[in-house]
């Protein structure tokens, strides 16, 4: 079973959210990119950019596929994480660590779930 | 095997070029290169020995079965070779007058009519190269036809989650916004979901029919027919048109316009990058944006070149990939009336075969009566095993099988898909069905064996993320 922080929220997407510093934190849990595999490439969104929830806002690349990334909350991108341009393979080491954008939120979240919520999805999407 | 550069040798190159019998032009100094090129200099049968050693080392129709879905593999008869290297085809030039290529622009001519016939059309461009540059050819048109009626709003194009990866590439870069609509149970789009996405803004849809499942949405009708009362066009995508060449057709299902993969359908040999072809057809009245120049017959019986009236211009130089329009003329004159519904039809029979034979010991995803092509799902032997679809792939390769196409459509998980094609003996696909049997026992019994096969082909599992990374694009020199 992939790891799941209990600290986290997450969408039916795979994605995890968290707040910092009054920004949302957004990025791809493990269950996400061990299903993925090896990610080669990932597309992301400017500073500045606006984001809405459910909307796609970055694109991953794996030897199997492209996927969208989905946001959770709408709102306007504060930072993004350049360094994962350079090394995509740190989403596969550290989904938790690698964070992908900061949010500065403007309501409009997605449904969001907690971890024994998220972990029951997982269980019942690998059935 | 050595790479060209390291059989090269200073001296050995071909000097095949005749003296130069023109005066000799000289360039600005700022115009021309500091040091010359480091091209390899290789004689010619070193050179002919590479690319021979190169082409033993491939797996193509012609060295055996090749049952990748959703890209019609199937073999291509000699005889459209033969007509395709006449030389009336192929010692012309582009810019030739249109009087002396009379012969060429009749074949353009005749391909169009039988293709209008097949697809239930009224017009068709050459022009676009392969499949994705007619999506993004018939996109155009559907643009022009919004644009032309001032019916600016219409922004979106709505692509079902099963389609072709191209489908929505092909939306983003005709400057469309893409709408995903999910499949239903039965693996078709679900109409609740179409209704709810379309709109005052929808310009179109893009559908395969049979699509990415090998299924036949049974809802075509009512599907079409939603799209159109809301304001959009249909858009069919011709890769899957093998299954219902002859029986169905495009025109009579609700679409306004389709491309053709001649390349697959119509047999040319491809896989290895082209050249393809991919003519867009369309309704009458889409016909005057189609892209320039088409062919007609004047009364006196001559052919010319024409410009549509409000063409969307070209997208592509000249007339198209010519030779493959060739190609698909003597594919389809010569099965004929009878022969073209034949070939569909053993296409869907040899695929069913196929079926039937793995069912019960792989998983189908759908377990239905399939078209052309099938998907397995090789989700649970991939819990159970530790064996995924990709081991299973690789493994394959040593029985001298090309895999079938993996982790595709994305809505399957661990998925193969199969597409034998009507060009398939019996006999093959008892053969094939046996060593998909025989590697699933493997991997029950000694999964390592299939996690680091192939083990007889000439290199094993390439570093596919490494490439992706860090991607070598030129030779190093010291």
């Amino acid at each position: 079973m992939a790891n799941i922080p209990s600290e986290l929220k997450y969408t039916k997407s795979h994605e995890w959210l968290k707040q910092e510093d009054g920004l949302s934190v957004i990025g791809l849990t493990q269950f996400a990119v061990d299903a993925l595999g090896d990610i080669v490439f990932i597309g992301l969104p400017e500073e500045g950019d606006s984001v809405t929830a459910g909307a796609s806002f970055a694109d991953v690349e794996s030897v199997k596929a492209v996927s969208d990334v989905f946001s959770p909350v709408s709102g306007r991108v504060a930072e993004v994480n350049r360094e994962l341009g350079d090394s995509p393979e740190k989403l596969n080491q550290d989904p938790y660590g690698a964070w992908l954008i900061k949010v500065e939120a403007e309501g409009g979240a997605e449904e969001l779930l907690d971890a024994a919520a998220y972990e029951a999805l997982c269980a019942q999407e690998e059935a | 095997m050595k790479l060209l550069f390291e059989l090269s040798r200073p001296g050995r190159g071909q000097e095949l070029l005749p003296a130069c019998d023109v005066p000799e032009f000289a360039f600005d100094a700022d115009l021309l290169r500091q040091t010359p090129p480091r091209l390899p200099e290789i004689s010619e049968v070193d050179l002919e020995r590479h690319y021979t050693q190169l082409a033993k080392r491939t797996h193509g129709v012609n060295d055996g079965f090749y049952p990748l879905g959703s890209c019609t593999m199937k073999y291509n008869p000699h005889i459209d070779e033969e007509m395709a290297a006449l030389d009336g085809f192929t010692r012309i030039h582009p810019l030739q007058d249109e009087a002396s290529v009379q012969g060429c622009l009749e074949v353009i001519y005749c391909t169009e009519q039988l293709l209008n016939e097949i697809t239930g059309m009224d017009a068709v461009s050459f022009q676009p190269a392969a499949g994705a540059h007619g999506e993004y050819t018939g996109l155009m048109l559907i643009r022009a036809y919004h644009q032309s009626r001032n019916d600016l709003k219409r922004c979106k194009i709505i692509v079902p989650d099963s389609a072709h990866g191209t489908n929505p590439a092909s939306a983003a870069m005709a400057g469309f916004t893409v709408v995903s609509v999910p499949s239903n149970a039965e693996g078709g789009v679900d109409l609740d979901a179409l209704r709810a996405a379309v709109g005052e803004d929808t310009a179109g849809l893009m559908l395969t029919n049979p699509n990415t499942l090998g299924l036949f949405d049974p809802n075509i009708l009512e599907i079409t027919r939603i799209v159109h009362e809301a304001g959009g066009l249909n858009y069919y995508d011709g890769a899957n048109l093998n299954a219902v060449m002859g029986r169905a057709r495009p025109g009579d299902m609700g679409f306004d316009c389709v491309h053709v993969n001649l390349h697959k359908t119509f047999s040319t040999p491809h896989g290895g990058g082209g050249p393809g072809s991919g003519p867009v057809g369309c309704k009458a009245f889409l016909e005057k944006f189609l892209p320039e120049p088409r062919v007609k017959r004047e009364e006196d019986g001559a052919y010319r070149f024409f410009s549509p009236e409000n063409s969307i211009g070209k997208v592509r130089s000249f007339y198209g990939n010519f030779l493959v329009v060739v190609r698909a003329l003597t594919y389809i004159t010569v099965l004929g009336k009878e022969g073209i519904p034949e070939a569909s039809g053993t296409a869907v029979l040899n695929a069913n075969y196929l079926m039937h034979k793995l069912q019960g010991q792989y998983d189908v995803a759908y377990d239905t009566t399939c078209m052309h092509e099938f998907v397995l799902t090789l989700e649970k032997l991939k819990q159970q095993t530790g064996v995924s679809a990709l081991d299973v792939a690789k493994r394959l390769l040593d029985f001298g099988m090309h895999p079938p196409t993996m982790y595709f459509p994305l809505i399957v998980h661990e998925a193969l898909m199969l597409e034998p094609t009507e060009t398939e003996s019996r006999e093959t696909l008892d053969w094939a069905a046996q060593v998909f049997l025989d590697v699933l026992e493997e991997a029950k019994t000694q999964p390592e064996k299939l996690h680091g096969a192939p083990h007889d082909c000439p290199i094993s599992r390439p570093d596919e993320v490494g490439a992706a990374r860090n991607p070598v694009l030129r030779y190093a020199f010291e």
